[in-house]
């Protein structure tokens, strides 16, 4: 049995760790209120910058890249939504379709180059332990950054100055404005935060995970994304179980395949999707627990000053 | 023209105003308009199709202009891309998957003067014609050289979605593999995908956890190949040459060349002699081969993949001769018979020593 569940928790953690970087990025945006669909987008635009950050620069160089690039990317985003006051769904989905049309331009003279990927950076002596060590401590560094990522940003948002600032300006932008806070100014940081994470999810994909760039190589990566943030109720340990349930959920079912155990993949598939509903459904049925998770003003236009 | 690869409707809208503008000239070239599943660089089935376009160009210089659309989803956007192209002055349209049978049934019986030709699919119409590749022959050669190659006698393929095609190249790859060693099986994984690179190196990396040694996949991306170099395994080249993405790995490639179609089709349309088809084209007309072998697989074993090669080429071999039983145990082709065509179209069961069943 040990040896079938290592390769599966092993890959797991490698594959859901795009879903990590661009869902907690998400997070950070939606806790400002703003609602970003452009994820997949920014993913993307991202992927192909770290390619090419990654061709020149390595793997840590293509992820600053495609960090720059996501950040880049929702600037724009968070013009039109924050400065203009347009309607902040559409405007997200008008990022994504333009950010796979931008990366497939961009991408069309990356498309017969390789990366040299990454090898494993195994932690002496941790990595010896049994079962847990060739999963959780074998595995690249990117990895490891993003749990780090995770645990400064769980401690940031419910531990500090900062993370108060951010949560006031999702719950009630007037009443952080009339207290002195810049809340476009905070609005505009955490929408660039959260196109930068997911430029370092895409960027991840196309340098370490499969070295390479094909166009569209998120594959609906950036709208699981978008889905994990709800699923998670916005809360950061929740979104790292999602992340991994819902990556792990893939990876289970491959591995099944192989040893001739059926289930039905096209429906696993869904799951993510259907969680999510089931999760907004449970917390829209009940006033108080929606206004315990959900950000009051998420998605509501604000324009001050 | 090359467009800017945006969603279907977007790419529609693109081509309406580049159509328009270039629609002036007397004496204009022939058009003749492509519809690709997904990204020309995909390095596989849709990269296999525009290396064809375009040497189909190449061939009949300013005789004939080309125009294509890719990653048109199979839904109704496929219908308007068509319809577009159709109406937009397209003489001939090709259509690269097989999702698209019947947008390209009905557009073709609003445009009964343009000719539309439709890959993979079975609905075929006075102006609609139907050509295919017999992908099946390079998987049984790629079977040969895996059935040498692999020390654990375990294959793995990845398989993308459980149609008739990809069955056929699972049952050939395994059958050319076990006419040079009896014992070998292969297990197949379906990510239910033609495109998900990342997706595709998860299952390959499921298979050779399981003991793989030798991998195929019948997906568009080399994400398979590249997975395979990095974990010191074996794959091979889908539709086209993937050796950049793994030169240990590749054994060899199987490599379509659609041009063959393609130009051939265009040539009739040209002198106005063209009538509706169903092409099925194979080693014998030089639409699918073995090529690109890597530095792994010694004189021996390529000349034994060149020798079948040769045989398919002259008739004298059939992947699916009988006696030939699915992995329940039932006849499949009776001894000294080989499977029709019709049946070939339609297979869906995996025959011995595939592990498994198909995904209902």
């Amino acid at each position: 049995m040990i040896e079938y569940l290592v390769p599966v928790l092993a890959t797991t953690l490698a594959a859901a760790t795009p879903l990590v970087f661009a869902g907690l990025g998400e997070l950070v945006t939606e806790k400002s209120g703003v609602i970003n669909l452009g994820v997949e987008g920014m993913m993307l635009i991202g992927a192909v910058a770290g390619f090419a950050g990654g061709l020149h620069w390595g793997v840590a160089g293509g992820l600053l890249c495609g960090a720059l690039a996501g950040a880049l990317a929702a600037l724009p985003f968070a013009f039109l939504t924050l400065s203009l006051g347009t309607n902040q769904p559409a405007t997200g989905l008008a990022l994504t379709i333009f950010g796979i049309g931008l990366s497939a331009f961009v991408g069309q003279y990356f498309v017969s180059q390789s990366l040299p990927g990454l090898q494993p950076l195994i932690i002496p002596g941790l990595a010896e332990i049994p079962l847990l060590g060739p999963v959780f401590f074998s595995q690249s560094w990117v990895v490891y950054l993003s749990w780090l990522t995770f645990a400064w940003l769980a401690w940031m948002l419910a531990r500090t100055r900062w993370g108060l600032i951010l949560r006031a300006v999702g719950e009630s932008p007037e009443a952080a404005h009339a207290i002195g806070y810049p809340v476009t100014a905070i609005r505009y940081a955490a929408t660039c935060f959260g196109g930068a994470m997911a430029g370092i999810g895409g960027a991840y994909l196309s340098t370490v995970y499969t070295p390479l760039w094909v166009q569209n190589m998120t594959a609906g990566r950036g709208w699981i994304a978008v889905a994990l943030v709800v699923f998670a109720t916005w809360k950061p340990g929740r979104l790292m179980l999602g992340a991994y349930l819902f990556g792990g959920m893939t990876i289970l079912q491959l591995h099944a395949q192989g040893l001739g155990v059926e289930l039905p993949s096209q429906l696993l598939a869904a799951v993510p999707y259907v969680a999510t509903i089931v999760v907004l459904v449970l917390i829209s049925r009940d006033r108080k627990l929606l206004q315990l998770n959900l950000p009051a003003s998420l998605g509501k236009p604000w324009i001050g000053n | 023209m090359r467009f800017l690869p945006l969603l279907g409707r977007l790419a529609a809208l693109a081509l309406t105003a580049c159509t328009l503008a270039g629609a002036a000239h007397a004496e204009e070239p022939l058009k003749a308009g492509f519809i690709y599943i997904g990204p020309t660089g995909d390095h596989g089935w849709t990269y296999a199709h525009d290396q064809g376009r375009k040497a189909m160009e190449a061939k009949f210089a300013g005789k004939v202009k080309t125009t294509f659309v890719e990653n048109v989803p199979e839904t109704a956007d496929a219908e308007r891309v068509i319809r577009d192209l159709a109406s937009k002055g397209h003489k001939v349209i090709f259509a690269t998957s097989f999702g698209y049978m019947n947008a390209m049934d009905k557009v073709a019986r609003q445009f009964p003067k343009t000719v539309f030709m439709h890959a993979t699919g079975y609905k075929s119409g006075k102006n609609l014609g139907i050509y295919d590749v017999r992908t099946y022959e390079g998987a049984y050669m790629l079977g040969v050289v895996a059935g040498k190659m692999s020390k654990s006698g375990k294959l793995g393929v990845v398989g993308s979605i459980a149609i008739p095609e990809v069955v056929r190249n699972i049952n050939a790859f395994t059958l050319g593999a076990r006419s040079v060693n009896p014992k070998a099986t292969t297990r197949v994984i379906w990510v239910n995908s033609w495109f998900d690179p990342g997706k595709e190196r998860e299952a390959a990396l499921a298979l050779i956890s399981q003991g793989a040694d030798v991998l195929m996949q019948n997906t568009d991306s080399p994400a398979v190949v590249q997975t395979a170099q990095e974990k010191g395994v074996f794959a091979f080249g889908w539709d086209s040459d993937m050796s950049k993405f793994g030169g240990k790995a590749q054994l060899a490639a199987s490599v379509l060349n659609w041009e063959v179609i393609y130009s051939q089709e265009v040539d009739k349309v040209l002198k106005g002699t063209w009538k509706t088809t169903d092409l099925w084209y194979g080693v014998k007309e030089g639409a699918v081969t073995i090529d690109n072998f890597g530095p792994a697989v010694p004189a021996d074993v390529k000349k034994l993949a060149e020798e079948r090669r040769d045989a398919l080429k002259a008739g004298k071999l059939h992947p699916f001769t009988g006696p030939l039983k699915d992995n329940a145990g039932k006849e499949m082709v009776a001894a000294g018979q080989t499977m029709a065509d019709a049946d070939l179209r339609k297979m869906n069961a995996y025959v011995e020593g595939v592990e498994g069943s198909i995904p209902k």
